[in-house]
């Protein structure tokens, strides 16, 4: 048997399509060079020095107590982040989808879904140490404690919990809303008691989605950066070692090397994660709730739950409100009133913050639709079309969530620092703004392709089939049928590009020049110097941008999205 | 008017194609169609016709340039179009699906392909109206496609397909979405407009009864292989295979031997009793024979050729439905419009009767 002439037919037919050619062509080159490369030139200079191939770097680098002891760290903080996060979403995600609750807490929720997502990665970092530390508004004023200490271990976990829960919520929430009602009436019918079904229908049924959330954010933790350099004290993760191996030290082999180990141990969570526990949970979970499910109602069960939830939501909507009032206060620690915007007038003023806006702005705008429509490509060309590279585009995409910030940014140091290979070409991108941009992409383009991968899959098929059937180019199938179909997604995509870039920290602090200022990095820089005050009215203007965005795509969706004139039919 | 076509309609030929799939689980490789040749005139109606992974949708798709054939060479009106992408090849196909824009409305869904073509605006307009009144849709044109019912999406999607006077129209199962009554309805209107406008139609289907109802010719299906081509009535009466003869309706399988011949007529010597069977096979006397009696040309009655016990008696309305035990075997029957005539009840003896010209001798 000879499969010889239909590949080579759909290679002809490929061949004849010359937009489609090019984009598959153009779009290799582009994960090649500025995925996979920089990736593999780690493991190149960590194991390829000047005397030929060796694994001394490696010997040093775990040689070194401090790189050991990070390691350590990383994993311990990763873990208990991991399990507390985990336990607070199953939590939150089961008293909304079980207990019945006034509209007031749903929607205290829902902020608290939304404000991780709209806001910098250390805003939490911030409002811990203005509330909690030293001269913490809550340990100082209120209690009196002078000497709290909030930097280090404790102060890491609690603040990554509080950043990272709301999105194991959302994991969960999706997943308890797939339980099929019936199967836990079936149990309370043949006697089982609520917290009996619980623990014998219910969690059994999570479980692999439980672990599942339990990884993402082990990832996310390992990978977090702005969060242990803000809080972190003394108490090093490897993120932060990698940096400082960076920028202290100024010892890049060692970095790399360092950088080969943290990928290493996000990429073993990345493939457990991916291929073993999300095909469980998509298996044990597959039917569709077929009816509505009786809500708790039980009062003692209830007012417990909603109080205790709606107390930690508030608690983590106070914790994100303190950096702006903080950005309000004259004195922070020490003199309350009167409210002042001198703060915000400095930015202006004293530490060119018009600069760092317009560059931080101007960079996200213009990574950002080329992140949504690239994530749209890519979705479009794995979910509909077949052709040879199709695995290798989709994989490589995917990878690229595995990869922390900081492990991308050392690789784009290593490998265009000093043109491709150390050879000089191409160096020139080095320090530019194209390649803060091309960073923004790349850091963006995971979420968009998974997002435009499940908006792609509710479309049939044979739509763009029908196009193409009646004499649609590929380009023009794209454009009349496919684009105009994910419009909302494709919006949803571009903000989200936009905010995930302006508020990008990790790869970008070690790849940024004097030549351009960005936020994050200017508000990381007056946290470490204990300026908060600045730091909170910088950050409070990037909140406001990231919301107004948001606002913004909502408003637009509503009244321009493709969903609206179906939506009026149902 | 619409049912002038500017186009003549096109003739297709499959030159023993076939296509090889990977079997996911087990990597091997098998072939989904194997060396499936035929040719269907222009304007003619043939029905690729088979149950489920036969390889009916994966031929058609091969003619619409979805898949590629691995052997052979598909034409359409005499050209090879193998290496032609679906977009520049001669065909429109009506999805199972429908497939219609849902952004677009009813005259924007049927103009698309128009368009593509830079059909002059008046022209585009002209053609629109003619073939949604062609489809019985004049005045939807300004309706979003979820506005319609299932039988009105059904008849957008085929004049989307039909107002772009393809060489040649491919419909994958389309009236498997609709109720039963719809289906019969529409099925009739698609044989109404492609006689009209006199389109070769090549139509896949798992339903017999819409094959025999609609086709020329019938493309019967079987593990990538074609079992049966033929009309309906050929494809019904004489049946080549055991495999044929069931798919394509109720029969009943009587097993014996060849007793002897009497001009056009052959006996078989059935355990229970002889009966006669018209054919053309050269047989002869003691050889295993197998024959196909359709349920409704059996009769039974108080006398006939083969007795029968009744198992199973009940009234559907236009007939009467029995099972009778004839020494071993199951028969059924279906004895119409039974209003005036004797019925037998279970447990009853009875005997049973066919006309030679009836039976069919695999």
């Amino acid at each position: 048997m000879a499969k010889g002439q239909g590949a080579a037919l759909d290679r002809k037919k490929l061949m004849g399509d010359p937009i489609m050619m090019t984009t598959i062509v153009v779009l290799i080159a582009f994960l090649t060079l500025f995925i996979l490369y920089p990736l593999a030139i780690l493991l190149v200079d960590s194991l390829y020095g000047t005397n030929g191939f060796s694994i001394d770097t490696f010997k040093r680098i775990f040689g070194m107590w401090t790189f050991r002891r990070a390691i350590g760290n990383t994993l311990k903080v990763g873990f208990v982040v991991g399990i507390l996060s985990t336990l607070i979403g199953l939590l939150f995600a089961y008293v909304e989808v079980y207990v019945r609750m006034r509209k007031v807490v749903g929607g205290l929720f829902k902020v608290v879904s939304m404000l991780p997502v709209v806001s910098p990665p250390f805003v939490l970092s911030l409002s811990m140490i203005m509330l909690f530390g030293r001269s913490g508004l809550i340990t100082r004023f209120l209690l009196g404690i002078y000497d709290n200490d909030i930097y280090g271990y404790w102060g890491i976990v609690i603040v990554q919990t509080l950043t990272f829960f709301p999105v194991c919520y959302m994991m969960l929430k999706g997943l308890l809303k797939n339980i099929d009602p019936s199967m836990e009436e079936a149990a309370r019918d043949m006697g089982a008691s609520r917290w009996k079904v619980f623990t014998t229908v219910t969690f059994p049924l999570l479980l692999p989605g439980l672990g599942n959330a339990f990884l993402v954010t082990f990832i996310e933790s390992i990978a977090d950066f702005a969060n242990p350099m803000i809080i972190g004290g003394s108490y090093d993760t490897l993120a932060t070692t990698i940096y400082l191996q960076i920028t202290g030290a100024m010892d890049k082999e060692g970095a790399a090397a360092m950088a080969v180990v943290l990928l290493c141990i996000t990429l073993a969570m990345f493939a457990v994660q991916k291929y073993y526990l999300e095909r469980k949970t998509a298996a044990t979970l597959t039917g569709k709730a077929s009816r509505g499910r009786m809500l708790i109602e039980d009062k003692s069960v209830t007012i417990p739950l909603t109080i205790l939830c709606s107390l930690g939501a508030i608690f983590v909507i106070m914790m994100y409100i303190c950096v702006p009032i903080g950005a309000l206060f004259p004195t922070w620690g020490y003199r309350f009133t009167p409210l002042t915007f001198k703060w915000f007038s400095q930015v202006f003023t004293r530490y060119r913050g018009l600069q760092a806006f317009r560059d931080s702005f101007v960079l996200s705008l213009i990574a950002s639709p080329i992140t949504a429509l690239l994530s749209m490509i890519i979705s479009y060309l794995v979910v509909k079309r077949k052709f040879k590279a199709k695995g290798f585009i989709e994989a490589v995409s995917i990878l690229a969530m595995a990869v922390p910030g900081t492990v991308l940014g050392v690789g784009y140091i290593r490998g265009f620092a000093n043109g491709i290979f150390h050879t000089g070409i191409l160096s020139s991108l080095y320090g530019t703004g194209l390649i803060l941009i091309i960073v923004f992409v790349v850091r963006s383009l995971p979420t968009g392709t998974r997002s435009g991968i499940s908006a792609l899959r509710q479309i049939d098929k044979s739509i763009e089939e029908s196009a193409y059937d009646m004499g649609a180019d590929s380009l023009k199938v794209f454009t009349s049928v496919t684009l105009p179909l994910i419009k909302d997604s494709f919006l949803s995509g571009l903000v989200t590009a936009f905010v995930r870039s302006i508020t990008a920290i990790s790869a970008i602090i070690l790849l940024v020049t004097p030549s351009y200022l960005l936020i994050t990095v200017q508000i990381n820089e007056f946290a470490e110097k204990g300026a908060f005050s600045i730091a909170c009215a910088f950050a409070t203007i990037l909140i406001i941008i990231t919301y107004g965005a948001v606002l913004l795509m909502n408003l637009f969706i509503k009244f321009f999205g493709t969903s609206r004139k179906q939506k009026e039919v149902d | 008017m619409a049912d002038k076509r500017v186009k003549e309609p096109k003739g297709v030929k499959l030159d023993h194609i076939s296509k090889i799939y990977k079997d996911p689980k087990t990597g091997k490789e098998f072939y989904a169609v194997h060396d499936v040749a035929l040719e269907m005139k222009p304007g003619s109606f043939i029905t690729l016709l088979g149950p489920s992974g036969c390889g009916k949708t994966t031929t058609l798709r091969m003619i619409a340039g979805f898949e590629s054939p691995d052997e052979g060479e598909i034409y359409l009106g005499g050209e090879p179009i193998n290496a032609l992408t679906p977009n520049k090849r001669d065909t429109a196909m009506v999805f199972q699906s429908y497939a219609l824009f849902p952004h677009y409305n009813v005259f924007d869904n049927v103009a698309y392909g128009l368009r593509l073509r830079k059909v002059p605006k008046d022209e585009i307009k002209r053609r629109v109206t003619d073939i949604l009144a062609l489809v019985e849709l004049s005045g939807m044109e300004s309706r979003m496609t979820n506005q319609l019912s299932g039988g009105q999406q059904q008849r957008v999607a085929l004049a989307r397909a039909l107002v772009v006077e393809p060489g040649v129209l491919l419909f994958d199962e389309p009236l498997s979405n609709l109720d039963a009554k719809l289906r019969v309805q529409m099925r009739t209107e698609i044989r109404r407009i492609q006689q009209k406008l006199g389109i070769t139609a090549i139509y896949v289907t798992h339903d017999q009864s819409e094959a025999m109802s609609i086709s020329d010719q019938i493309i019967l299906m079987k593990g990538g292989v074609i079992a049966q081509m033929g009309t309906p009535m050929e494809i019904y009466y004489h049946p080549n295979s055991e495999f044929v003869a069931d798919f394509i309706g109720e029969c009943n399988f009587l097993k014996g031997k060849i007793s002897g011949k009497d001009g056009k007529i052959t006996t078989i010597d059935l355990p229970a009793g002889k009966v006669g069977v018209t054919t053309d096979k050269a047989t002869k006397p003691g050889d295993d024979a197998e024959i196909v009696v359709r349920p409704e040309a059996i009769v039974i009655a108080d006398q006939g050729q083969l007795p029968c016990k009744v198992e199973l008696s009940c009234f559907m309305g236009s007939y009467q439905n029995y099972h009778v035990r004839v020494g071993d075997t199951l028969v059924k029957i279906t004895d119409n419009c039974p209003v005036n005539k004797k019925i037998y009840n279970v447990g009853d003896s009875a005997y049973i009767s066919f006309d030679a010209s009836c039976a069919h001798l695999l």
